[in-house]
């Protein structure tokens, strides 16, 4: 590609590789925080379910 | 639809389906960009046309996802629809992520063309405010605590701010603008060489196949975060059960 305005169309191509990039690193990385916090709730209510039935005892 | 308002079937669904999705991406973006980078240069604009390949998809996403967001709106506002306000909610950053794209990817391209990054024309100032609404729209829901009153309000906001897009599509036709008027979408049919249509159409199609990926995804977290709030409320509401029976157990 020896067109005078090469760097345009690689600035172009780089903008939209890191915006798509962040986009699916912002999907990627959202679903791995909450499938960890869903977990971490999960064993909370659990505890405090396995707790309200000792209490009850 | 029925089934997919169950939020339990959604994710079910999106867990077949989002493979298959990614992959066709994958594919379509290897293939676009390949058809892209092999197209023969304009004989006006030269190699500059290969900017073409990812504004005018970005463009178009930026418009099809404000779209969604409208019905997701109604969704959300006159059928009452359990995942419409997941689905407005998981567009909004998209839709930001490719108007970012178009604007900037427009800047490049007008600047070798046009001699200037920027003008205040109708088609560049509408999509700015298109941009400015997404973002204002992201803010909106952080904003806002209680999804129920982020979710109405989001809704009419996206709405109202829907009269934008007529403005972007017909800008061209109604004002005198810099930009030129639409090449694809037309009544008599394109205008561009079929050698530039292919792998635009190709661009355009692993564009759209990204936002629906993502967007599945990012409803999917969307389901997510609402369950972590009910499981973290009923965790709640049992250790209080269970904090006065322990009082009344010692006092005993």
């Amino acid at each position: 590609m020896s067109d005078p305005h090469t760097g345009f169309i690689i600035a172009a191509y780089a903008v939209a590789a890191a915006t798509i990039g962040a986009m699916i690193g912002w999907v990627v990385l959202d679903f791995r925080g909450l499938s960890a916090e869903l977990a971490r709730a999960t064993r909370a209510l659990d505890g405090a379910r396995a707790g309200g039935r000792d209490a009850e005892r | 639809m029925v089934n997919l308002a169950n939020p339990t079937t959604f994710v079910e669904l999106t867990r077949r389906v989002l493979p298959w999705l990614a992959a066709a991406t994958a594919v379509l973006f290897v293939a676009g960009l390949w058809l892209s980078f092999t197209a023969p240069p304009d004989y006006q604009q030269g190699e500059t046309v290969k900017i073409m390949y990812l504004h005018v998809p970005a463009a178009w996403m930026a418009t099809f996802v404000y779209a969604v967001m409208t019905a997701s709106a109604l969704g959300t506002l006159v059928w009452r629809h359990p995942l419409a306000d997941s689905a407005q909610k998981a567009a909004a950053p998209l839709g930001a992520g490719f108007t970012f794209i178009c604007l900037v990817t427009g800047s490049l391209w007008g600047k070798p063309m046009w001699g200037t990054y920027w003008v205040w024309d109708a088609r560049l100032t509408s999509v700015l405010v298109l941009f400015i609404l997404y973002l204002g729209l992201i803010a909106l829901w952080r904003a806002i605590d209680d999804p129920g009153r982020a979710a109405k309000a989001a809704a009419i906001l996206t709405l109202v701010g829907a009269v934008d897009l007529p403005i972007i599509k017909f800008s061209v036709d109604w004002w005198n603008t810099l930009h030129q008027p639409a090449s694809v979408f037309r009544l008599d049919g394109p205008t561009i060489a079929p050698e530039l249509l292919v792998p635009l159409i190709m661009m355009s199609l692993a564009f759209t196949c990204l936002f629906l990926t993502l967007h599945l995804m990012a409803i999917r977290n969307e389901v997510l975060r609402r369950r972590i709030a009910r499981v973290t409320m009923l965790a709640a509401v049992e250790g209080d059960r269970l904090t006065p029976g322990l009082a009344a157990g010692g006092a005993r």
